[in-house]
């Protein structure tokens, strides 16, 4: 009965190669013409803002390459090193932290879009009592605050033997990623045609397999910003990483990181080197969906 | 017509199963304690009366239930705290909503724009967005260093002198609404331009036939055209912004004097705090929970009846 079969994966790709250049080719074409002026106003404006977002991050990065407590004399920038990224690496927990990270991020990525996606699908597609609650919920899932709820999940995570692991930092995550991206996930899949869907269940497929086989590929754009979008939840969490996460071993980048800042008071030059670090990954899978992020942010919502 | 009736059937249990997974994790994570949340707000349960098991010996818990006093405490103001917090957060969330939607939408009206590097620029407009919460605010604390911050040297160089960014509660507020803004500005710009792509081409050419204005396209094509986007985007926006803790918390931890002290970050300090008052933690949590439903309502039943009009 089911169609979710190793050999059904494969099909799939073919199916997104085919819808990506469709979606490029709609790019924006000229109304109408700008003089020197404008162009010149148009360009300052959007350098001057360029600056102003990537200036703390480039700050952060010169800061980390100063010696010592250099960090202290701001405009001097001689005897730069990599000092602080060798104190950084050589702190033998750092490496276990960061796999903690991964591992936590990776698995709240696939399995929170995973299930946001069948959720936002099941929301767009199918009629089921309960569907227009159920994005009312997502929303107000998002309204009580996460730092008072850090107690009673400890309890609720406690009495199932949870602490400590991967499975419940991953689990906690989720519930903070998943009602935004269920949302944009079905605002997505709201502008994919129907018709697709109709084809599917004339070949025989079950809704589940038309989902996961026809619509999901079509959807990469959406499942791109929103893996983005959850995999940063996840990487840079700490309220309850750093409450369910008791013992060193098991410490994510953050909260060991933080144990820093108390140890070495002034150590300002490790905290800015071990930042550049922790962004790294972040910025890589950015670059690496930044194309998608315009349209998979906000196709679905336009079309109403 | 059975088999029809058959497959809406199916089809509602497929959907049951789509949504199980999802269900289940926030109802495990978040309604449980949500619920626990509530009971906990109507009870003086904190830190010693809570109960728990030591070894093995096992403390029953000793709190009794007090009805809504907790709520009366709060909203008659007895705490002490409570309307401070409020003005506040509804201060911040006001500035921070209208800023990161008024810059959002500058922003990406420009990069809508047909020109050389617009690739580029987007790229480094979102930069912030790419970097996890606590590194920014790692960055802009240093910064704003009052002694050795880049931000103080510069105004020094300019000869207008130093700032004691945040040891002071004006300056303080001044700096948590600058640095979220610089956060949040991008997630806002890359949404409302996916709207204005998405706006026909034709509108605005039709709209520059009638012979209209900059000003009237801009209030006649792309508002309402954005209308989808925005209406998701500025909800979103106010519950994020209202509920925002890390800024706060690590740029000012609520400081100088509690001055930039949030709801939210209040009620973590209930919670937190020496002796650990989980019952007041919870009752702001509620209150919290409350006021964001009357304004989300609200806001959906304004956009609902906005919608009728123009259609």
């Amino acid at each position: 009965m089911s169609t979710l079969t190793p050999t059904t994966r494969d099909t799939a790709p073919a199916n997104a190669e085919a819808a990506a250049p469709r979606a490029a080719a709609k790019r924006p074409k000229a109304w109408g013409h700008r003089s020197r002026g404008a162009s010149i106003a148009l360009h300052a404006t959007l350098i001057c803002a360029s600056l102003i977002a990537v200036f703390p991050v480039v700050w952060v990065a010169l800061t980390s390459l100063k010696p010592d407590d250099h960090w202290q004399r701001t405009g001097d920038f001689s005897g730069l090193s990599l000092d602080n990224y060798t104190k950084v690496l050589g702190d033998s927990s750092f490496t276990t932290w960061f796999l903690n990270s991964a591992v936590v991020s990776v698995g709240t990525t696939v399995v929170g879009v995973f299930i946001s996606a069948s959720a936002g699908y099941a929301v767009s597609r199918l009629r089921f009592p309960g569907h227009r609650a159920l994005m009312w919920t997502f929303l107000v899932t998002q309204m009580f605050p996460v730092a008072v709820l850090i107690v009673p999940v400890y309890t609720i995570l406690t009495k199932l033997h949870m602490t400590n692991t991967y499975g419940a930092l991953i689990l906690v995550n989720c519930t903070v990623a998943v009602p935004f991206c269920a949302w944009m996930l079905k605002g997505y899949f709201d502008t994919i045609p129907r018709e697709i869907d109709e084809a599917g269940r004339v070949d025989g497929l079950t809704p589940f397999g038309t989902f996961w086989r026809l619509v999901l590929p079509l959807a990469k754009p959406g499942l791109a910003v929103t893996g983005f979008y959850t995999f940063l939840t996840a990487w840079a969490e700490i309220a309850f990483a750093r409450t369910l996460m008791s013992d060193d071993a098991h410490y994510t980048l953050p909260v060991g990181m933080g144990t820093w800042i108390g140890q070495f008071k002034s150590e300002w030059g490790m905290m800015t080197a071990a930042s550049v670090l922790i962004t790294l990954p972040a910025a890589a899978l950015f670059f690496f969906v930044q194309r998608h992020l315009v349209s998979g942010l906000t196709a679905g919502s336009t079309k109403s | 017509m059975i088999s029809k009736l058959r497959r809406s059937y199916d089809e509602r249990w497929y959907a049951w199963a789509m949504i199980a997974p999802v269900v289940l994790v926030l109802g495990v994570i978040v309604v449980y304690p949500l619920v626990q949340g509530l009971y906990y707000s109507l009870t003086d349960i904190n830190e010693a009366n809570m109960g728990r098991t030591i070894g093995v010996n096992h403390i029953p818990a000793s709190f009794t239930f007090v009805g809504l006093d907790n709520y009366i405490d709060v909203l008659s103001g007895a705490d002490g705290e409570f309307y401070a917090r409020l003005t506040w957060t509804l201060t911040w969330t006001v500035a921070c909503v209208a800023l990161h939607y008024s810059l959002g939408l500058g922003l990406a009206m420009l990069l809508n724009r047909p020109m050389r590097m617009s690739g580029l620029y987007r790229v480094l407009l979102v930069v912030p967005w790419a970097v996890p919460v606590f590194v920014s605010a790692f960055a802009w604390r240093l910064m704003l260093n009052k002694d050795n911050g880049v931000i103080n040297a510069v105004l020094e160089g300019v000869g207008i002198g130093g700032v004691d960014w945040l040891g002071q509660p004006t300056t303080a507020k001044l700096a948590v609404i600058m640095v979220n803004v610089w956060v949040g500005v991008p997630f806002v710009m890359v949404a409302l331009l996916g709207g204005l792509q998405a706006i026909p081409k034709e509108q605005y050419e039709a709209a520059a036939l009638d012979g209209a204005t900059a000003w009237q396209r801009f209030r006649h094509v792309t508002l309402p055209g954005l209308r989808p986007v925005s209406s998701t985007v500025v909800l979103l926006g106010i519950i994020w912004t209202f509920n925002q803790f890390g800024v706060i918390y690590l740029v000012t931890e609520g400081g100088p004097f509690g001055s930039s002290e949030l709801l939210v970050t209040y009620a973590y300090k209930l919670g937190f705090a020496n002796v650990r008052d989980y019952a007041m933690a919870a009752t702001y949590g509620t209150i919290i929970l409350s006021m964001l439903l009357v304004i989300a309502t609200a806001y959906r039943r304004t956009l609902d009846r906005r919608q009728e009009a123009a259609a």
